[in-house]
Formats: structure tokens, C-alpha cells, sequence
């Protein structure tokens, strides 16, 4: 099972803050997970939505499996 | 020296005990953030600020080491709060030690840019008429773009 994480407004609009998912075989990368998981919450197609895989941000796509903690990430506002 | 943590804190005891860590620097420069009482012109009642604890502690320690190695800092602090906050409480404070005056004025001024723009936090401002999630401004990721 993977862990999935939904920070800031993606916390209401996908209903929760935190999942676990079983990903299909084809779900293999963090551009898989999206296409995937963007059927049902369109709103994480938007590419300001970054993806990081045991809180670690890479620059393009990283391979996701069942056993990560992968997080959706809104645009931030600190400070 | 880094903290992210959920209690308030004395932006003048951060700011004695920091200058009591640094002695002999010329110049120490230091911002305090708010919670401000209004938002585009609406009462903010309070204040949520979320984070992602690994992510988030990470990203404001590669801030504070890029101002160090930068600006040539003697020492710097970060403090960012997390949770629920009221208004006029301190969310941040930033403060930085150098030779002199300019390179401590420059590196908070750059932390706090890209601490706006980077650092893993979510804002929601609750007010009369429900809360609402806030995302950096425009003129952020402005302020952001003068450093390179």
C-alpha cells in the first residue's frame, strides 16, 4: 500500500489528508500516479501540483511503489 | 540554528540570545513576520499554517546555508511556526550575523524570499466568513526572481 499525502486546499477538495492506495501495475512514476489519480481529482493534473516521493523533490518524474509516502503538493505560503 | 515548531515564541528573547551566539559580529540584521488583522481588506481571525515536517525542515535548512555561504554570514537563525496562531502573534523570525551592515540587511531579506516562495508551508486565514487556503503572490515570486 502506498501512502498518499494532500497538503494545503488539495486537503479539501480531495477530502482528506492522508490515503492509502494500492497502485495499479501500470502506476510506475510520479506522471503515471498523476494521470491516474487525476481521473477522480482532476485538480491534481495542474502542474503547479508537485509531487514528492518520501519527501524528497526531484525535477521530473520519480518511480513510485507500494511501499512510498507520496505527497501532492499545492504552491506554498510561508513567512 | 534552525526550528520549526508549533509554540509561540519572544521575537527579543530570539533576538538577545541569537546576538549572545555571535559575539564580535559587526552587524546583525533580524524580521519578524505577523499574523496580520486583515486580508484584503477582511478580519482575519485566526490563522492555520500547515507543513510537511521532513520536507519542510530540509528545504529551510538548505535556505539558511545557501544565505550563509552566500553573504559570508557568522551565524543565523530561522525560527517558522506551525498550527494555529492568532493575529498580531509572530509566525517567523529570521535573523543573520555578519561583518556588516549590508550582507546582514541582504541575507534576510533573501531568506524570507525564498522561505515565501519554497519552504513547504500552507496558509489558511480564517475569518467572518469561513477560511481560505493562501498561495504566495505574484509579487513574491518577484521578490524571489532578484536574487537569480
Amino acid at each position: 500500500m502506498a501512502q498518499l499525502l494532500f497538503f494545503g486546499r488539495l486537503r479539501d477538495s480531495v477530502g482528506t489528508g492522508a490515503l492509502t492506495a494500492v497502485l495499479p501495475d501500470h502506476v510506475r512514476d510520479t506522471d503515471d500516479l498523476r494521470a491516474w489519480i487525476g481521473a477522480e481529482h482532476p485538480e491534481l493534473l495542474d502542474s503547479s501540483i508537485r509531487i514528492a516521493v518520501n519527501a524528497e523533490l526531484g525535477p521530473g518524474k520519480a518511480p513510485v511503489g507500494d511501499r512510498d509516502e507520496i505527497a501532492f503538493l499545492p504552491p506554498v505560503s510561508g513567512g | 540554528m534552525i526550528r520549526i515548531e508549533p509554540g509561540p515564541f519572544d521575537p527579543a528573547a530570539e533576538l538577545a540570545a541569537f546576538a549572545a551566539r555571535v559575539p564580535g559580529a559587526g552587524a546583525i540584521a533580524s524580521f519578524t513576520g505577523l499574523v496580520r488583522a486583515t486580508s484584503d481588506g477582511a478580519e482575519v481571525t485566526g490563522l492555520e499554517l500547515q507543513h510537511y515536517p521532513a520536507l519542510t525542515e530540509r528545504t529551510v535548512a538548505a535556505i539558511g546555508e545557501a544565505a550563509r555561504a552566500r553573504f559570508g554570514l557568522g551565524g543565523l537563525v530561522i525560527v517558522h511556526r506551525h498550527g494555529a496562531m492568532a493575529p498580531g502573534e509572530p509566525i517567523v523570525f529570521v535573523a543573520a550575523a555578519a561583518g556588516h551592515r549590508r550582507a546582514a540587511f541582504e541575507a534576510v531579506d533573501y531568506m524570507m524570499d525564498r522561505l515565501k516562495t519554497e519552504a513547504p508551508f500552507w496558509k489558511r486565514e480564517a475569518g467572518p466568513d469561513g477560511a481560505r487556503w493562501i498561495e504566495a503572490r505574484a509579487s513574491d515570486h518577484e521578490d524571489r526572481a532578484r536574487w537569480g
